[in-house]
């Protein structure tokens, strides 16, 4: 066999590779895709899915927020509203004052805290979570409830805020290995 | 730091992460390929955000700086590939 292309030195041989790999991992799908699993439902809990989700969105990424067990609140029309904090066994809350367990664990504890963390959100012009969840639907960004702990928890379709999709543990797995970023929240 | 050369501009001050880059990203579609962003904003975050979003979307970070405690951005939008 003939060739035009003159010698090929070793150095010629290891830049073309190093070239073609940088292509393919230009190419490379699973880059732009993010798939995160959104298990908590707690106010504080429901910032980080919606906020990585849009983010990824921001970036040009496929991304998809699966809802299971207790974050099914984050979605749930009348729940989304309502998501507490639990100042009860969570030493790492930014308190005024250190409040011992079995104070935060009396009556009115827990709306009081969440109220104030509410406050202090607003005041720094956080956004809320509604804000949160209508500009990750606006970036395209996918919110799947989990169908299982839907029908355990005795929701219904309705339930959930408009654009929901339903689907099951293996479809987001299957989804899931096609992306880089996971993340179990 | 350029003066008036944006073809959108997007004002984030106040906002927190992620808006800033949200807001950006949304106001990018509606321009042409080479057109220019403008982007204000107070939150700290977007120091790093912004040119990261820029880059990570194959835009231009034209130039950047702070004026009185606002962070401000140019960010060419990419040609169509």
């Amino acid at each position: 066999m003939t060739s035009d292309i003159g010698t090929v030195t070793e150095e010629d041989i290891r830049r073309i590779v190093r070239e073609e790999v940088q292509k393919a991992f230009a190419r490379d799908p699973a880059s732009r895709k993010a798939a995160i699993v959104a298990s908590k439902g707690t106010l504080d809990w429901a910032y980080p899915p919606l906020i990585l989700a849009s983010s990824a969105a921001a970036i040009g990424m496929d991304a998809s927020v699966f809802f299971t067990f207790y974050g099914l609140n984050i979605i749930h029309k009348d729940a989304a509203a309502k998501l507490k904090v639990n100042p009860v066994g969570n030493p790492a809350m930014p308190m005024p004052v250190r409040i011992p367990d079995i104070v935060s664990s009396l009556p009115g504890m827990v709306p009081m805290a969440s109220a104030m963390m509410r406050a202090k959100f607003a005041k720094n012009h956080v956004a809320t979570i509604g804000e949160l969840i209508t500009t990750a639907r606006e970036a395209g960004v996918r919110l799947i409830a989990c169908q299982m702990t839907v029908d355990v928890f005795g929701y219904s379709p309705g339930d959930f805020i408009d654009g929901v999709e339903f689907a099951g543990a293996t479809a987001f797995m299957a989804e899931a290995r096609k992306a880089h970023v996971t993340m179990f929240i | 730091m350029p003066d008036s050369i944006e073809d959108r501009l997007v004002d984030a001050r106040d906002l927190m992460c992620p808006m800033p880059v949200m807001a950006a990203t949304k106001a990018m579609r509606l321009l042409a390929p080479g057109q220019v962003l403008k982007v204000l904003a107070t939150d700290r975050g977007s120091l790093k955000d912004i040119p990261a979003w820029a880059d990570a979307n194959g835009d231009e970070l034209l130039d950047s700086g702070e004026d009185g405690g606002v962070f401000v951005f140019y960010v060419r939008k990419a040609a169509d590939v």
